[in-house]
C-alpha cells in the first residue's frame, strides 16, 4: 500500500526516536511511504485559531501533494491528524476550496477534496488488519502491562474522527493486545496530556501530565504508549516536573506507538531509540522483555 | 426490560467516602437513564438523591456521568448506555465532575453560576436603549443563536480537563456565554469583555481537549467559541500574555522556515528570564538525550509557504509581519 508519509515536526525535531522506529515497521507492514519532505507544518490547531484560511491553505497544499500521487496521507501524530481532519472537512465545501486554491495557484497546486488522512494506528486496524500485524509479532510482549494514551485529537470530536469508524477510540487497546501485551484500563487514557497549556499555565499543565501518569501507574502500568509525540514531549520530557508538582514519584517509561510495535516485531530497545528517552526506558524495557521471554519459554 | 445500575452514593455529612450501590429495575425499551434512576428511587430507595425537572433536555438539571462520560440523564437512552458494556456489566452512574457533591447525584452549582455571572451575562449597549425593540439583521443573530442554545446544564464543565487541575478557570459554559455577548450586535462592551477573558483563568487556560464540544447536549461547541475569543482578543491588542506570545511565535517560525521550531517557540512564548530558567532543566535533558536539534533547517518550499502566509493574512485582514528568512 503506497502512502504519502507526513511525519510532522516533532518526529523530525524533538523525537528522533519516533522517526527511526516508524522506519523499522513500515516495510514489514506492507506500507510503502513517499515522504512529503516539503509539506508545511499543519499548524497544530494554533494557526487555525489565528487564521483558519491560512491553516486550510497550508494543509490543502499537503493534501494536494498526496492527491496528485493518488495516495492517502499517513500521519504519526494525533495532533497533526486532528488538525488535518478539521481542515479537510472545511475543504469539502467548494467555496472554501476555491478560496484556498487561489492561494495555492502560484505553486500550481490544486486540491480537489479527495485526500484521505490516516494516522498509522487507523491504517493498522482499518487497512493492514490486526491479523497481519499479529503474524509479524516475533516477540509477543506477554506479561507487559501497557497503558494506552490516545491524545485528544485522535478521538475527539467524534463527529469528525468517528463518523465512519465509531470504534477508533478503542483501537489502541486492540493493538496492544495484538502485540501480546495487556492494555491497562484507567480513566486517563483519553484525557489531555497538558501540553497545550504548558507555556500559558505550566503548573496546570504539569498537574494534568502527572495525574494521568499516576492514574496509569496506580492501575499497574509498566509503561504508557502514545500515538502522539506532543503527548510524549510532556509525559516523558516533563515527567520529573510533573512528579514534583504532585509530590509523588512516578518513573513510568513512555513509548511511542511505533516503538512498541517495533519491539514486538523483534527489534531491540536500542534500535527503537529508547536511549533518547528522558525517563529511563532502555533498561526497564530490556528487563521487561527478558521477563516476557522467560515467561513464554 | 431489566436494567442493572451501579450508582455512586455519597452523603458528605454522613459518609466518610463515596460508595457504589446497585439497583435492578424494570423499564420500557425506550427508557432513559434518568427514567431508570427515577424507577429505582420511586420503587426501591427513596433516599437516592438526584435532580431533574423537564425530562426532555430543556431545563438542564440532570447532569451526571454515565459510564464515566458527562451527559444529561434524560437525553441518554439505556440502550445506548449499554452498547459498549460486557454482558452482565452494570451501567455506572456517578455525579458530575469538577463540582462538589451535595448528595449522591446532586452537585453544588454555586461556583458554576458564579463564573457565568462573572462574565456579565447581560447586554451592555452603547447609549440609551431604543424606545422600542432593537432592530438587528437576521444574519447577525444566526451564529449567536448557536451559543444561545446553552441550557446551563454543566455537562461541559463536568468534563473539562482544565478545570480538573485549575479551579480558577472560568470554564467552557461561561466563556461560551462571553463569546455570545461579544458576537451580539446589540452589545458594545467587546473590549471590556475581551480584556476580562484574556486574564489568567480565562481563554488561555483552555487546554483544547474537545471534551466540552463532545458532551454538550445543545451543540454549543464551547471550545470553538473560546478559540474565536482568542483570535478576537489578539486582534484587539490583548497580547501581553504567554498565550498570545505563543501563538505569534508559532506562526512566525512556520512563516520563516515552513515548519515548527519548538525551541524558538518556547523561548519566545515565555515571559522573561525567570520563566526561561524554570524551563532550563527540561532543555538540558533534551539536549543531553539528543532530542534538541541544534540546527533548524528550513524546508525547500519555505519561500512558497511564506507567500501563502502573506496572501492569507492579506485576505483575512491580519496585519502582515516582516518575516526574516529562515536559517
Ligand atoms: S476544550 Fe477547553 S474548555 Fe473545553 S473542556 Fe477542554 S479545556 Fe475545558
Ligand atoms: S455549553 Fe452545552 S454543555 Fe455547557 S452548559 Fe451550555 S448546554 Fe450545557
Ligand atoms: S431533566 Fe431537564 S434536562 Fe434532564
Amino acid at each position: 500500500m503506497k502512502v504519502a508519509y507526513y511525519p510532522g515536526c516533532v518526529a523530525k525535531g524533538g523525537a528522533p526516536e519516533l522517526y527511526r522506529s516508524v522506519k523499522l515497521i513500515l516495510e514489514p507492514l506492507g506500507i510503502e511511504p513517499t515522504e512529503l519532505f516539503d509539506a508545511a507544518c499543519t499548524g497544530a490547531g494554533v494557526l487555525t485559531e489565528r487564521n483558519p484560511l491560512l491553516a486550510d491553505a497550508l494543509n490543502a497544499r499537503t493534501f494536494a501533494m498526496a492527491e496528485r500521487r493518488d495516495m492517502p496521507v499517513l500521519t504519526i501524530c494525533s495532533t497533526c491528524t486532528g488538525t488535518m481532519l478539521a481542515c479537510n472537512a472545511r475543504l469539502q465545501d467548494e467555496g472554501n476550496r476555491a478560496r484556498v486554491n487561489e492561494l495555492l495557484a502560484p505553486e500550481r497546486y490544486t486540491y480537489n477534496g479527495t485526500t484521505v488522512i490516516k494516522h498509522l494506528l487507523w491504517m493498522l486496524v482499518e487497512d493492514v488488519g490486526l491479523e497481519r500485524v499479529a503474524q509479524l509479532v516475533k516477540r509477543p510482549l506477554r506479561g507487559l502491562r501497557a497503558a494506552p494514551f490516545y491524545g485528544c485529537y485522535l478521538i475527539r470530536p467524534s463527529s469528525l474522527v468517528g463518523d465512519e469508524h465509531p470504534d477508533r477510540d478503542l483501537y489502541l487497546e486492540r493493538l496492544i493486545s495484538t502485540l501480546g501485551a495487556e492494555p491497562v484500563k484507567y480513566e486517563g487514557a483519553r484525557k489531555c496530556c497538558g501540553f497545550p497549556v504548558i507555556t500559558m499555565n505550566r503548573a496546570a499543565g504539569l498537574r494534568m501530565t502527572g495525574r494521568n501518569i499516576q492514574d496509569a501507574k496506580e492501575h499497574g502500568a509498566d509503561l504508557m504508549v502514545t500515538p502522539c509525540p506532543l503527548c510524549h514531549l510532556n509525559l516523558d520530557g516533563q515527567q520529573a516536573e510533573a512528579s514534583q508538582a504532585l509530590g509523588t514519584p512516578l518513573g513510568v517509561p513512555i513509548l511511542h506507538l511505533p516503538q512498541l510495535i517495533a519491539l514486538a516485531f523483534g527489534h531491540s530497545p536500542a534500535e527503537v531509540g529508547l536511549g533518547h528517552h528522558v525517563v529511563p526506558a532502555q533498561g526497564p524495557l530490556g528487563r521487561l522483555l527478558q521477563a516476557a521471554a522467560a515467561g513464554a519459554s | 426490560m431489566e436494567v442493572h445500575l451501579r450508582v455512586q452514593r455519597f452523603h458528605p455529612q454522613v459518609d466518610a467516602e463515596p460508595h457504589w450501590q446497585e439497583y435492578r429495575v424494570e423499564v420500557p425499551e425506550h427508557a432513559t437513564v434518568l427514567d431508570a434512576l427515577l424507577a429505582a428511587r420511586d420503587e426501591q430507595d427513596e433516599t437516592l438523591t438526584l435532580r431533574c425537572s423537564c425530562r426532555s433536555h430543556i431545563c438542564g438539571s440532570c447532569v451526571m456521568k454515565v459510564n464515566g462520560t458527562s451527559c444529561l440523564g434524560c437525553k441518554t437512552k439505556v440502550s445506548h448506555a449499554r452498547k459498549r458494556l460486557a454482558a452482565g456489566e452494570p451501567i455506572r452512574v456517578a455525579p458530575a465532575g469538577n463540582l462538589p457533591v451535595v448528595k449522591d447525584l446532586a452537585v453544588d452549582l454555586e461556583v458554576f453560576f458564579g463564573k457565568v455571572k462573572a462574565i456579565e451575562p447581560y447586554l451592555q449597549p452603547d447609549g440609551p436603549p431604543p424606545e422600542r425593540e432593537y432592530l438587528v439583521p437576521n444574519e447577525a443573530m444566526l451564529t449567536v443563536r448557536e451559543a444561545m442554545a446553552c441550557i446551563l446544564c454543566g455537562c461541559c464543565v463536568s468534563e473539562c480537563n482544565s478545570l480538573e487541575v485549575e479551579p480558577r478557570f472560568l470554564g467552557p459554559a461561561a466563556l461560551a456565554k462571553a463569546w455570545r455577548f461579544t458576537e451580539d450586535p446589540r452589545d458594545a462592551a467587546d473590549r471590556h469583555r475581551l480584556e476580562f477573558v484574556s486574564a489568567p483563568g480565562g481563554i488561555w487556560d483552555c487546554t483544547h481537549c474537545f471534551a466540552c464540544v463532545e458532551v454538550c447536549p445543545k451543540d454549543v461547541k464551547p471550545m470553538e467559541r473560546i478559540l474565536e475569543l482568542r483570535r478576537r482578543a489578539m486582534e484587539a491588542g490583548f497580547t501581553d500574555n504567554n498565550g498570545a506570545r505563543h501563538s505569534q511565535a508559532f506562526a512566525d517560525t512556520i512563516a520563516e522556515s515552513g515548519w515548527l521550531d519548538e525551541t524558538r517557540v518556547l523561548s519566545r512564548s515565555l515571559r522573561g528570564l525567570p520563566e526561561l530558567l524554570e524551563w532550563a532543566p527540561v532543555g538540558m535533558r533534551a539536549l543531553l538525550r539528543g532530542k534538541m536539534p541544534l540546527r533548524h533547517r528550513r524546508l525547500s518550499g519555505a519561500k512558497q509557504i511564506r507567500a501563502i502566509f502573506a496572501a492569507a493574512q492579506r485576505r483575512s485582514g491580519e496585519p502582515p509581519r516582516e518575516h526574516a528568512p529562515g536559517r
